[in-house]
């Protein structure tokens, strides 16, 4: 794969006026957000077509970074604002850039409903296992013994698996790398991008200063080092004994499958609506 | 265009059933809801329209979502509305807050049911005042009315609209399962009849940069909505004319806070509607909205045939609040009374704007039954 160098993309996509990015050094953020604006840049899709949306938290500020339309929601409701704009306007193409806090503990609800519904969208999942804007509390994400504020004994509580989650709630297309997996995570979004329905690409991605230090890895590399021991690719992972995979994190493709997503459905709703209603319109 | 109910004549209807149907001759085509007493019949009769007026009918996992949802559309280029009673518009105070913030056009209408929690699902109540004007936090206006009939909620359901669109702003239309549930005649005219207004766009790329800006010194700015190639960002943070996050500039909050509280406040004349019934001699003031107010008149009228001047302020909008008007009111008559079926609240508002130049005094009445004619006369006799 040809990859343009990075400053093309910046000078393509982001807004200038809005850099520098909030991000603290060594943040995964950007990497994740690269790997989105190439894989848009290399399918050549059209920006003005395309609405980003956004709940709360440090990867809730993309949408502010990038130059197309965005809407910077309310904690952990951006995929049910992105439900009216899809529905309103069929033609737009909805990404939602989110955290795992996010999308898994105050949006945890829409999150599973929207998936139900299969409304096209591609969220772009940034799980750092912690809640990096507000100074390092402990997620739905973090991993038993894990260091948080608020759990500064290790984390006692058990971890969702957003990616499992997702597939069991339906969605249509659902990866999970970490952002060190860089050609997996384009050709995943470029896959995600190109489908209908709900579409997700999770990041494993490193917050060194909030999370990184209170866990004995003050800096990104350390903490891609400790992804790299900590996953599991799926086709192993499915020989491995339940036991080896504890404490593990399964990487990989979880589904890639074509059930009709929301906005056809309803169109679909509304033709049914009209027949049974003798209704020409 | 054809529509899936009658129009140009009067039909007999729900309050819930006349909202949902001018909701549609108002442009509404996406509408977000979640079930709840007693206000499903609108969301019931949308589920059933809006397939066929080619719009958007769509159940949300909570009331917190459909307001997302209805915000989320409006920014997609539909009128959007959605329907609820004092428990979910409790849900709904965070993205009513953003959607002041972000200056979106949405109307939400609650159906006031007894409260606090959930209360008396299935009886009226007017507890909801407050939390419609104050319930979302930080410093803010928006409209709020307030309809008495079956016919006035109907009408009031398209001037929400209209103001929503006109000023950029969410709208609340603040009813009770009286009317809600109650029939009525209603007179729906033809749809050509029906003045309907739409935001305000861009003219170009140019106006389309600053979609806070108050770039044509009316105080309301041009609403860049997505897919027309604007690249426009909205952020329920501080933002400046651009849009563009200023979370700590003082002087960027207090313009951004100030100018949409102002372009209310400024515009109270045409915001405010209310009604009069004998007033103009009245020594005696009854202020009320709402469901109460049909009991109101009746008691002016009673008390006008027993010699006492008795007159009626029947307030159509409930905020903005014109406390001027109030304090006119108050240097003319003796003493003011306000029904209402709470323990006060506009009450205060009415306090207020009385300024001490004549006695306020509430007519409380809560549990859900409405004030009788009779429960505003007595008090008002017992104070002659």
């Amino acid at each position: 794969m040809y990859l343009k160098c990075a400053y093309e993309i910046r000078e393509k996509y982001l807004r200038k006026d809005m850099l520098p990015t909030i991000f603290c050094p060594g943040c995964g953020i950007g990497s994740a957000l690269q790997y989105t604006l190439r894989a848009i840049d290399d399918l050549g899709l059209n920006p003005d077509e395309i609405v980003w949306v956004s709940g709360i938290g440090c990867s809730s500020r993309v949408p502010g970074f990038v130059n197309f339309d965005g809407l910077h929601t309310t904690h952990g409701r951006a995929l049910a604002f992105a439900t009216g704009i899809k529905l309103a306007n069929p033609d737009l193409k909805v990404i939602a850039f989110m955290g795992d806090g996010d999308t898994a503990a105050i949006g945890g609800n829409h999150f599973i409903h929207a998936i139900r519904r299969n409304l096209d969208i591609t969220v772009i999942l940034i799980n750092n296992f912690t809640y990096g804007m507000t100074g390092g509390q402990v997620a739905p994400t973090t991993l038993k013994g894990l260091r948080g504020t608020t759990a500064p004994y290790g984390q006692f509580e058990n971890p969702f698996d957003i990616a499992e989650l997702a597939v069991a709630a339906g969605a249509n297309y659902v990866a999970r790398w970490s952002v060190f997996n860089y050609l997996q995570g384009i050709n995943s979004i470029k896959k995600a991008l190109q489908k209908e329905g709900f579409t997700l690409v999770e990041f494993l991605s490193p917050c060194p200063i909030s999370f990184g230090r209170r866990n004995r890895m003050k800096t990104a590399p350390e903490l891609l080092r400790w992804y790299q021991k900590i996953t599991v690719p799926l086709s192993k992972a499915k020989k491995m004994p339940p036991e080896e995979l504890e404490g593990k994190i399964v990487i990989g493709e979880f589904v890639d499958r074509d059930r009709p997503g929301l906005a056809r459905e309803y169109e679909e709703y509304k033709k049914r609506a009209k027949k049974m209603m003798g209704w020409e319109g | 265009m054809k529509y899936p109910f009658p129009v140009g004549r009067s039909d007999f209807i729900q309050g819930d059933e006349a909202i949902a149907r001018a909701a549609i001759l108002a442009g509404c085509r996406f509408y977000a809801g979640y079930p709840i007493t007693p206000a499903s019949e609108i969301f019931e009769a949308m589920a059933l329209y809006m397939p066929l007026v080619d719009g958007v009918s769509i159940q949300m996992e909570d009331e917190l979502a459909s307001m997302a949802a209805i915000i989320g559309a409006s920014w997609a280029g539909a009128k959007a509305m959605t329907a609820t009673s004092g428990p979910g518009f409790s849900l709904m105070q965070e993205n009513l807050g953003y959607a002041i913030m972000t200056e979106t056009p949405v109307v939400v209408v609650d159906v006031q049911r007894g409260g606090p929690s959930t209360g008396q699902p299935t009886l009226g109540a007017q507890g909801d005042v407050m939390q419609s004007i104050w319930g979302t936090h930080g410093d803010h206006s928006l409209i709020v009315l307030t309809p008495a009939t079956v016919q006035e909620a109907f009408d009031m359901t398209i001037r929400a609209f209209n103001l929503a669109e006109k000023y950029r702003t969410p709208v609340v239309l603040l009813t009770d399962a009286e009317i809600a549930h109650m029939r009525e005649r209603v007179y729906t005219p033809n749809p050509e009849d029906i003045e309907l207004v739409y935001r305000k766009l861009p003219a170009n790329k140019e106006e389309a940069q600053y979609p806070f800006g108050n770039i044509h010194g009316d105080m309301i700015p041009p609403m860049p909505i997505f897919g027309k190639g604007y690249r426009t960002y909205v952020t329920g943070l501080t933002h400046d004319e651009k849009g563009r996050p200023k979370t700590v500039d003082a002087e960027v909050h207090e313009r951004l806070i100030r100018r949409i509280i102002d372009k209310l406040e400024k515009n109270k004349e045409d915001i405010i509607a209310y009604e009069t019934f004998d007033l103009d001699d009245a020594e005696i003031a009854i202020i009320s909205y709402g469901i109460v107010a049909r009991s109101a008149i009746r008691a002016v009228k009673r008390l006008r045939e027993e010699g006492i001047k008795a007159g009626l302020l029947k307030l159509n909008t409930i905020w903005p609040f014109d406390f001027e008007m109030i304090e006119g009111i108050a240097e003319q008559v003796n003493r003011i009374y306000v029904p209402e079926m709470n323990l006060g609240q506009v009450y205060h508002l009415v306090k207020e704007g009385a300024n001490g130049k004549a006695e306020v005094e509430l007519i409380p009445k809560i549990g859900g039954e409405i004030h009788t004619p009779m429960d505003i006369i007595e008090r008002v006799k017992r104070g002659v």
